[in-house]
């Protein structure tokens, strides 16, 4: 057991038992579904239905219903994408990275955290085939399948092959790592449930018996995951950013994307974290497991990734001019005062300027402000993925072609189909699944709860 | 180790070498138990597999494929092999504009039209219209039969009708435009000997009248003169857009273009100064460009006529003075290279044309660069016998009328009268194809045959003839209006007859050949066109200046201050008459990059004092009104508009010409003035113009104006820079590398193509490109480009395939990126024709997930259309922006039925070429460098067992090329065309050619994405201080 200073804040508040633990959390699960959920949810599966239309329209009639041309051939759709493989970052570096790192705070929030993970990986899969010209050959043509086309394979030259692997190996990882975790609570819920319920979670927590050799394997196979994902939290971002940075065009042929997209991932992923979590709490009434003290460490991250990214776009800038190339130097310029320049100062503001807020400790440990500079930070991400993606491809080598893009309504419901999506994955999941690792606040209960410390 | 020779039997059998055991030694399993049983019969398992199998095959039988059904011929025709192309020489004469053409038929069906290179007036080239026009033979709304009285009728009864009519009617006009046939007018004249009183009364919708009026006041003959720009090294043209619309503009652009070829060898070009109001195709091409009101032209010539005189010692005329920048020059310029000066006017004004016609005179022009003694037959439209027509049919003096394939309502200065008056002639008759504007209007309509179904004579010019002959049976019951005449006139015999006959006797006695009649005919019909020496002297002049000089003195001011509207005709839609075709109104204008709309074209400054912008499509509406007449039109900012005049194409607001064309536009007809005698395209009194502030949107292919000073893009200088250094305006960028500069083919990931046996490559002079879009036309109906329609064209989602970039200059210093984006008052222009640039390190390639654009092993970037998923990845990685994705199915589509009709319905899908595919939607497609001709030239040669030659393929945009500024061909052959201009000296097989041209150059040459597309230096003809 590690030993933890006495001088910390506690991680679990109110004197939580394990039994209270177990209460607190399961009680969610076992609790038949409110009128506050019912009504959560089907505003998310209206706000899906909705979004399916565009889906649908798109499939049916073609690419031609967003608001893509000849010069911009990607807009919202790969904005999209971006926004939702970065969000998908912030669980895996809370459960791997953070594991590894042995930052017990986790431990309250990486379960919810995991899920969002996999849910907007889910959101940011749909992409990549959605964009698709012709998605019902494209979405097993990409796959480096044996075929009887002859000898057609895929080109391993191509980005987008590259993200295929990026992205599948992510999730695949991501899923196995949050199912793993999620066996041990099956069991506990499983252990306090009777007749189809007991089924059900019995047949969902792969008949854990809680032995000792169970747990010693369990943290065996978390240790491994944990080692596996985490290359993978730096590699899915690094290889998005590869899409632009292994191009051509001024603006996006950049080295320093990488890194840029990663802190970048990592920004909006704690957001859209702490997004759902103040809210989870409250709800769930898991103030005391959720505490003051995660909210402000996971502030800080922000505070770090946030300026990580105002030092990329400063940087960004600094090159363009320091290489003397025309179309790089336009480019930049065009960012920020072309006429998309709204979007490039809404980027800067949400994501340079408003996170810098945290520096006051009264920001980052209020709960509403949290919660509204998440939201923010979200937005500005956004954003930047728009700038970097249209305001670059609108404006590039050869005036002649120069053009603006304008969304479609295609393109808005498109991006509701997913909010749609996510919202009820998450809300599933939140009256499903334990929002909260029992087993794993057990194990910091004792060495870092306020009953310990009394 | 002590050897072991201890031996180990496996058994006694082994031991025994038992004769089964032998058998069986090698191999590594005992024989397997039989599949089955004693009886023989099938095992459960293989039970279960023959079902599974049969499962499964039925059920893939069941998802069967479409039949189509391939009927072989029974009996073969003779001329026609399935995918083998057949070609016939024909002729294109619509409204006066002439060419020589050669059209491609695929299984029967033309697909495809091309100058014909023996033709000595077009010389194998052809126009955007020329292109198009073949899709009017496969228009949906064409007249399937004789009409009567509005109902479909048969032509026994309507001849019977239309011969009594005729018989009784009176006076009998018949109206046409230009008619260029010797036959046609010989028919024409049976009917009017059958009928007594007939006359033939001629107009075309873009009237020459002026011309033909002057030469008669000042030769004694009413002609057009023939042209010589190739012998002119001063051209200076007063409105007349000879590049783009003005009388013969594929001939006059070839010969222009001869003179702005410029070499090591031959560095010199000629200087080309144009006056006009609004900025036309010649004008963008001109090395001084004065923008100048329209009511100043007259006073322009009349004073370059007496700075001329002066210097000539000839008598000046009086002339209100008026201040014209560049005219001082112009004449020095002209006067210095007399005898190879050409200046000519768009004017439709007699008078001014006498007086360019005196300046010809005094410039020893005549007979050298303009020849009336050789003239042209283009344009015989006779505006003051026209004008009397319309007004004896209003007052009810014309007892008949037969409005020969044309359509007076729609495109005569008083259509509306035409209108009116139609029913009050006893008898009307029209022999247009379709129920248009006039023929709408008709008692009876006997639908003419398409020209490409038609038999035909023309004489273009004198002494040159042509053939027209049919290249599809009728496709509808319409007969050949020259044989409906002669029906009419009661003489049956077949036109084609009738045209041999005439032959025979006009044309084969005045020339030698030696042989028969029939092989006369028939060498004739296969060159398409047949010229006759003839010789004549120099006209001299019979006229007076200095009448005609008083009249433009008094006629025009240098100081009007009201609005003044110039009417025009765009390189496209020219005068409307193939309208209907969607390749033409999708077709860019080559100056303002507008498709699917007429506009008025307003000056910057005006757009400025009356708060209209332009942002992308947006704009604004306008009022104009002339005289009485006004219009409700949409604005377009036009730099180089001459302040206080505005611009107007004529060609649209067509009502009746189809689906396509119907509500496309304004008709600017209807505000022509014909008041004055002539057809007066220049209004200069009682127009009105004002701003509604109605939102519009005008569909333009291009938005941004100007090049932002990008060097790697524009690369261009002045003919004295040249003069000095054959590599003057070329931008060398280097890369910094291992402490040195280098060019950028020096740095490469790539470890470069070899191309063994050829290596492809175009190479565009950007001196001789006018812009005249002739090869986009091209390429569309080679390339089965689909068109998308207004709406898509808004949403940027154009799908040609070669498009032509201008840019305006910009008078911003360089660096004031805003301010760049501003084109200048009075801009210089710059075409670039851009398609795929075929990179030997293609971008595209690279990131193409599944690998559907590849390089080919002859240099080209091949898209692979059924293996393309649509990512769309390529385009945005191609720094050219040229590929093009299929944003929905235009093909069998309702939504693009009315627009994409070559893809559509089943009568235009005959137009397709079915070497190359339909793509289908969500696949990107580009510039193929026409790989299908590029095959067959391959295939012909291995059939031919020979080497490829340079010439035996060619490009679909290099063919149509009026001016050769795109040359295609084999770089691994230094002896081919390409090459030379290359200056390719070694020969390697290496993707990496070492070009010795100083003008070639490669697009964003710093990103070494090393294109097979070459561009060599636009050079201007200006003074080094004004460029």
């Amino acid at each position: 057991m590690q030993v933890t200073s006495s001088v910390r804040d506690p991680l679990v508040t109110g004197g939580k038992t394990y039994h209270d633990v177990t209460n607190d959390v399961s009680r969610h699960v076992e609790a038949k579904p409110n009128i506050r959920w019912f009504l959560a949810f089907l505003t998310s599966v209206g706000v899906l239905a909705i979004g399916s239309i565009a889906v649908v329209a798109t499939v049916w009639e073609g690419i031609g219903m967003w608001g893509l041309n000849k010069t911009v051939g990607w807009a919202w759709d790969i904005t999209n994408f971006v926004w939702w493989v970065g969000i998908g970052h912030a669980g895996t570096l809370i459960s791997a990275v953070l594991l590894l790192f042995r930052q017990k705070w986790r431990t309250s929030i990486n379960r919810a955290a995991e899920a969002m993970t996999i849910f907007a990986v889910i959101c940011a899969a749909m992409f990549p085939v959605l964009h698709m010209g012709r998605p019902w050959l494209g979405a097993y043509w990409a796959l480096p399948l044996p075929n009887v086309f002859g000898s057609l394979w895929v080109n391993f030259n191509s980005p987008l092959l590259w993200d295929v692997f990026a992205i599948s190996t992510y999730f695949s990882v991501s899923l196995v790592f949050w199912y793993i975790g999620l066996i041990p609570d099956f069991a506990t819920i499983r252990d306090r449930a009777t007749g189809l319920r007991k089924v059900i979670y019995g047949a969902l927590s792969f008949g854990w018996d809680g032995a000792a050799k169970s747990w010693s394997r369990y943290e065996s196979v978390s240790l491994i995951l944990a080692g596996l994902a985490t290359p993978l939290v730096l590699s899915v971002h690094t290889i998005v950013s590869f899409d632009f940075a292994t191009s051509v065009i001024p603006g996006w042929h950049t080295t320093i994307f990488p890194p840029y997209f990663v802190a970048g991932a990592i920004f909006s992923g704690f957001a859209m974290v702490l997004t759902l979590m103040i809210v989870t709490r409250k709800v769930y009434k898991l103030e005391d497991y959720i505490t003051i003290g995660h909210i402000e460490l996971m502030n800080i991250v922000i505070i770090i990734t946030g300026s990580i990214v105002g030092i990329a776009y400063i940087t960004e800038f600094f090159i363009a001019w320091y290489s003397g190339v025309e179309a790089e130097q336009y480019a930049f310029i065009n960012r920020a005062t072309g006429p998309y320049w709204w979007a490039y100062a809404s980027m800067m503001t949400c994501n340079v300027v408003s996170p810098q807020l945290f520096w006051f400790k009264k920001i980052r440990t209020s709960v509403y402000a949290t919660f509204a500079l998440s939201i923010v930070v979200n937005i500005g991400m956004w954003f930047e993925r728009f700038v970097i993606i249209v305001t670059s491809l609108h404006r590039d080598y050869l005036p002649s072609s120069w053009a603006m893009f304008y969304p479609s309504i295609t393109d808005v419901g498109v991006y509701l189909f997913t909010f749609g999506l996510f919202f009820t994955l998450f809300f599933l999941f939140a009256k499903f699944f334990p929002v909260i690792n029992m087993a794993e606040v057990k194990a910091v209960l004792k060495s870092s709860s306020d009953k310990v410390n009394k | 180790m002590k050897e072991n020779k201890k031996t180990y039997w496996k058994g006694l059998e082994q031991l025994n070498n038992d004769p089964e055991f032998v058998k069986n030694a090698d191999r590594e399993f005992a024989e397997l138990p039989s599949t089955l049983n004693e009886e023989g019969s099938a095992t459960r398992r293989d039970f279960l597999k023959v079902m599974g199998f049969s499962l499964a095959a039925a059920s893939l039988a069941a998802c069967e494929a479409p039949v189509r059904k391939m009927i072989p011929y029974v009996n073969k025709p003779v001329d026609i092999n399935p995918s083998i192309p057949n070609y016939y020489a024909s002729t294109y004469a619509t409204a006066g504009d002439y060419a020589s053409i050669v059209v491609k038929t695929r299984e029967g069906r033309p697909i495809k039209i091309d100058g014909n290179e023996l033709s000595p007036i077009n010389k194998g080239k052809v126009n955007a219209i020329v292109e198009g026009s073949i899709l009017s033979l496969y228009d949906k709304e064409r007249l399937a039969g004789p009409y009567s009285g509005g109902q479909l009728s048969d032509w026994k009864t309507v001849d019977a009708q239309a011969k009594s009519a005729l018989a009784s009617a009176g006076t009998v006009k018949i109206v046409a435009n230009t008619i260029m046939s010797p036959s046609t007018m010989k028919a024409i004249q049976q009917l009017a000997d059958a009928n007594g009183n007939v006359e033939v009364i001629m107009y075309d919708p873009l009237s020459n009248y002026g011309i033909t009026k002057a030469a008669e006041t000042y030769y004694g003959t009413a002609v057009l003169p023939s042209y010589s720009f190739d012998k002119a090294k001063t051209i200076v043209s007063f409105g007349a857009d000879f590049l783009g619309s003005w009388i013969s503009p594929i001939e006059f652009a070839r010969q222009y273009a001869q003179t702005r070829k410029i070499s090591k060898e031959k560095p010199e070009m000629s200087r080309h100064y144009q006056f006009e109001s609004t900025l036309s195709l010649a004008g963008a091409n001109a090395d001084y460009r004065t923008p100048i009101r329209a009511s100043q032209s007259g006073l322009a010539v009349l004073a370059l006529y007496n700075a001329i005189a002066k210097k000539a010692g000839a008598a000046s005329v009086s002339a209100p003075a008026v201040e014209i920048a560049h005219l001082e020059k112009a004449a020095a310029d002209l006067w210095a290279s007399r005898g190879a000066s050409l200046v000519i006017s768009g004017s439709n004004d007699p008078n001014v044309q006498v007086v360019i016609n005196a300046i010809n005179e005094l410039l020893g022009s005549n007979g050298v660069t303009v020849d009336f003694s050789n003239p042209a037959y283009y344009r015989k439209g006779d505006d003051a016998k026209m004008n009397q027509f319309v007004t004896d049919l209003n007052a009810g003096k014309v007892g008949g009328v037969v409005f020969f394939n044309c359509n007076p309502v729609y495109d005569f200065a008083r259509g509306a009268e035409i209108a009116a008056g139609i029913a009050k002639a006893k008898v009307s008759i029209s022999t247009n194809g379709t129920l248009d504007e006039t023929s709408s209007l008709v008692q009876i309509v006997a639908p003419d045959h398409h020209f490409l179904e038609s038999w035909n004579d023309f004489e273009p010019k004198k002494g040159h003839f042509s053939l027209a002959q049919p290249t599809i049976s009728p496709l509808f019951d319409t007969r050949q209006a020259q044989e409906s005449f002669l029906v009419w006139a009661g003489d049956s015999t077949t036109y084609y007859d009738f045209l041999q006959s005439n032959w025979q006797g006009d044309v084969f006695t005045q020339v030698e050949t030696g042989g028969t009649f029939q092989e006369f005919w028939d060498q004739t019909l296969f060159n398409g066109v047949l010229a006759i020496n003839s010789t004549s002297a120099a006209l001299a002049p019979v006229g007076d200046v200095s009448v005609a000089a008083s009249a433009v003195a008094k006629a025009y001011s240098a100081d009007n201050t009201s609005a003044e509207l110039v009417m025009y005709a765009k390189v496209g839609i020219g005068n409307g008459i193939y309208a209907n075709v969607p390749w033409l109104q999708e077709l860019s204008d080559p100056i303002s990059k507008a498709t699917w709309d007429n506009y008025l074209t307003v000056s910057q400054k005006w757009a400025t004092d009356n708060g209209v912008t332009m942002y992308e499509g947006e704009t604004s509406k306008a009022t104009i009104s002339v005289n009485g007449k006004s219009l409700i039109v949409p604005i377009l900012i036009q730099p180089g508009q001459a302040d206080g005049t505005f611009g107007l194409a004529v060609g649209y607001g067509r009502t009746k010409a189809g689906r396509v064309a119907n509500g496309v536009g304004v008709n600017a007809y209807d505000l022509l003035d014909a008041s004055k005698g002539f057809v007066n395209f220049d209004i200069t009194s009682g127009v009105e113009v004002s701003a509604t502030g109605d939102s519009y949107r005008i569909a333009r292919t291009q938005t941004h104006q100007t090049f932002m000073g990008r060097e790697n893009v524009i690369q261009e200088s002045v003919l004295s820079e040249y003069q000095k250094d054959n590599s003057a305006g070329r931008y060398h960028p280097q890369v910094y590398k291992d402490g040195e500069f280098v060019k950028p083919s020096k740095i490469s990931l790539w470890s470069g193509h070899q191309y063994s046996q050829h290596h492809w490559g175009l190479a565009i002079d950007m001196n001789s490109c006018i812009g005249c879009s002739a090869c986009s036309v091209a390429c569309q109906v080679e390339n089965n480009v689909a068109v998308v329609g207004k709406q898509e064209v808004l949403n940027r989602r154009e799908m040609a395939w070669i498009r032509i970039d201008r840019y305006y200059s910009s008078d911003a210093p360089a660096g004031d990126l805003s301010a760049m984006e501003i084109a200048a008052n009075n801009p210089e222009v710059t075409f670039q024709p851009m398609m795929c640039q075929q990179c030997n390190n293609a971008p595209c390639e690279t990131v193409c997930p599944v690998a559907a654009t590849t390089h080919s092993s002859e240099g080209l970037n091949q898209m692979t259309y059924n293996r393309c998923i649509g990512t769309r990845y390529c385009a945005n990685n191609c720094p050219y922006k040229v590929r093009r994705f299929n944003w929905f199915k235009y093909h069998d589509n309702k939504d693009f039925a009315g627009v994409n009709v070559a893809q559509n319905d089943d009568l235009g899908k005959m137009v397709l070429n079915p070497d190359v595919t339909v793509r289908a939607r969500g696949v990107m497609e580009k510039c193929s460098m026409c790989v299908q001709r590029i095959q067959a030239g391959k295939l012909e040669a291995k059939r031919e067992k020979r080497k490829v030659k340079d010439g035996d393929i060619n490009v679909a945009c290099a063919v149509a090329c009026p001016t050769d500024a795109l040359v295609f061909g084999d770089m691994n052959d230094s002896n081919s065309k390409v090459s030379q201009l290359l200056k390719i000296k070694e020969n390697t097989t290496s993707a990496l050619k070492e070009v010795n041209e100083e003008r070639a150059y490669h697009v964003l040459e710093e990103i070494n994405v090393s294109p097979n597309v070459w561009y060599f230096t636009k050079i201007r003809n200006k003074d080094l201080n004004e460029a």
